[in-house]
């Protein structure tokens, strides 16, 4: 399963350590990685992967309850849709 | 990884409310006619049970897994005019009782499908659906019905118009809100997922998927960018974002299709409005340069967006259908009601506008007192645009019981409220009261 994930929000100490800590205990793979400042609003984009075997939804719920107690916004899209309105 | 264009993506869908607005099952029932009507009831649940059965869960796995939302999931099947002709029931109320107990049993938002087709006249089934209607939308809560009342290659029912007009009264006299429910098309399409007019046309397949999409707010944002810029930037610029927007709805299709195991159809590439803000068609055009929706300007600015948005479209997926375009319903669009309120817009410039866009008068309170004939007179308008112009219009008025222009009537969610609005009170009466058939249009010597 490859997806995309996105965080955003306020600028603060230890948002990329929080987000792989908990993408290492899933078991989720980084193969790419973009971070930047946009008007003090931090926003970060993963490619991630990941086998077949974990559901996608465990992934999702235990992003979202993170991007929740860090008071980010934490999503995660299947990568497919990116492709499906972009490229030909 | 692009980043830009995922991010645009994510804009599109969190900020602009890019969403699928329908994931929409066509379901034929040919093979449910029984001479029994119980034995006919009993097979159509159990084919719509069997059918439709993972129907919610596919569409609720694909919204979650893509971050797209869904937003309805709905049913269309044959017109029951000519599923319950053969068994000799005295009226089809309980044909809607069974719909409605299947797609609630589901957790189908919509099923569209009581319906007939008159265009050209009635057969047996037709007249006991149609007497069947005020009861059975409202006795039910997730029915839609329609009937077409008109066809380019077979001219306007009059008789039809004339008893539709009663019906919605009949209808509205319970409750008004009950007339969403209920759509009177001319040129009725067969593979409309939209609702309340969806039916499974007698020529689809046994079970198909179509997919309408919406995005207003994804076009309004687009033309933001090219402010001043020549109406030909304008039309570019909506052609290459609802390009974006139809790829979606194609992808979607594709999954939900393979997932049911079921072909998939079309999609429907239409801008259906919702009321939130910034969802809206109405401020597209506004966009475009009008002070208010209902300026002159208004009828030629909405038919450079529908046909730049089928243009837009037609290339992004395999099959094109329904009724593709601009939807034009004022309860359903914030910036309508706005202009409606403020006496900007009014029935004469909506129906102008119908010519020009998909559909017609929709979701249109008036005041309670209109008369039947009076009803039958827009229904007749709108079906001669239609069958003139060789398109699909359609009307759904809310007769507001109790109310005169200046109040309101909500429908609550998707659904919005409709300022009532006024209507002109001389009487065709005698016109509708002649009855019979206007003929089919000449197709030449076209001015």
């Amino acid at each position: 399963m490859k997806a995309i994930l996105t965080v955003l929000g306020h600028d603060q100490v230890g948002i990329v350590a929080k987000v792989s800590t908990k993408l290492a205990e899933l078991d989720v793979n980084i193969i790419d990685i973009s971070q930047t400042l946009m008007h003090d609003n931090f926003t970060m984009m993963m490619m991630v992967t990941w086998d077949d075997a974990t559901n996608f939804d465990t992934v999702k719920d235990s992003l979202s309850e993170l991007g929740k107690a860090t008071g980010l916004d934490i999503r995660i899209q299947r990568e497919e849709i990116f492709d499906a309105i972009q490229k030909l | 990884m692009e980043t830009n264009s995922i991010l645009e993506t994510i804009q599109m869908i969190s900020e602009e409310k890019l969403d699928i607005r329908t994931i929409t099952m066509g379901i034929s029932l040919f093979d449910c006619i029984d001479s029994d009507g119980e034995k006919a009831r009993q097979k159509i649940y159990n084919k719509l049970m069997t059918k439709a059965k993972n129907l919610v869960k596919v569409a609720d796995q694909i919204e979650s897994e893509y971050g797209i939302p869904i937003v309805n999931k709905r049913i269309s099947v044959t017109p029951i005019s000519l599923i319950a002709a053969a068994s000799g029931d005295k009226d089809y109320v309980a044909y809607a009782k069974t719909m409605d107990k299947a797609a609630t049993e589901l957790g189908i938002d919509l099923i569209g499908g009581f319906s007939a087709l008159v265009q050209k006249g009635y057969q047996s089934g037709d007249v006991k659906l149609i007497q069947s209607i005020p009861r059975a939308l409202t006795e039910t809560s997730r029915v839609c019905g329609s009937v077409n009342v008109g066809s380019t290659r077979s001219g306007i029912n009059l008789d039809a118009v004339g008893q539709m007009g009663q019906v919605v009264k009949d209808l509205a006299k319970v409750d008004p809100v009950n007339c969403m429910s209920l759509v009177i098309f001319a040129n009725a399409v067969e593979d409309n997922p939209f609702m309340a007019g969806a039916f499974h046309g007698v020529g689809e397949a046994d079970c198909v998927i179509n997919v309408g999409i919406s995005g207003p707010g994804v076009v309004k944002s687009a033309l933001e960018h090219v402010k001043g810029q020549p109406i030909d930037v304008v039309s570019e610029t909506i052609k290459k974002t609802t390009f974006k927007v139809t790829r979606m709805g194609q992808f979607v299709g594709d999954l939900a299709s393979k997932a049911l195991g079921v072909p998939f159809g079309i999609v429907d590439l239409s801008l259906a409005p919702t009321p939130n803000e910034g969802d809206s068609v109405a401020e597209i055009l506004e966009e475009i340069g009008l002070e208010s929706v209902g300026a002159p300007g208004t009828t030629a600015a909405l038919a450079l967006l529908n046909d730049a948005v089928k243009k837009g479209g037609v290339m992004a997926c395999e099959h094109v259908g329904g009724l593709s375009g601009a939807f034009i319903p004022v309860s359903e669009d914030a910036e309508m009601i706005r202009a409606v309120t403020a006496g900007n817009l009014n029935i004469e410039k909506l129906e102008a506008m119908t010519a020009v866009c998909s559909v017609g008068l929709d979701m249109i309170a008036i005041p309670g007192d209109t008369t039947a004939e009076t009803i039958s007179g827009m229904i007749a308008d709108e079906a001669a645009i239609g069958v003139i112009n060789n398109k699909t219009t359609a009307v759904r008025i809310i007769p507001a019981t109790g109310k005169k222009v200046g109040d309101e009537v909500e429908f609550g969610g998707l659904f919005g409220k409709a300022p009532v609005m006024a209507v002109n009170t001389n009487s065709p009466a005698n016109f509708i009261h002649r009855g019979g058939r206007i003929p089919a249009p000449i197709h030449s010597f076209k001015n």
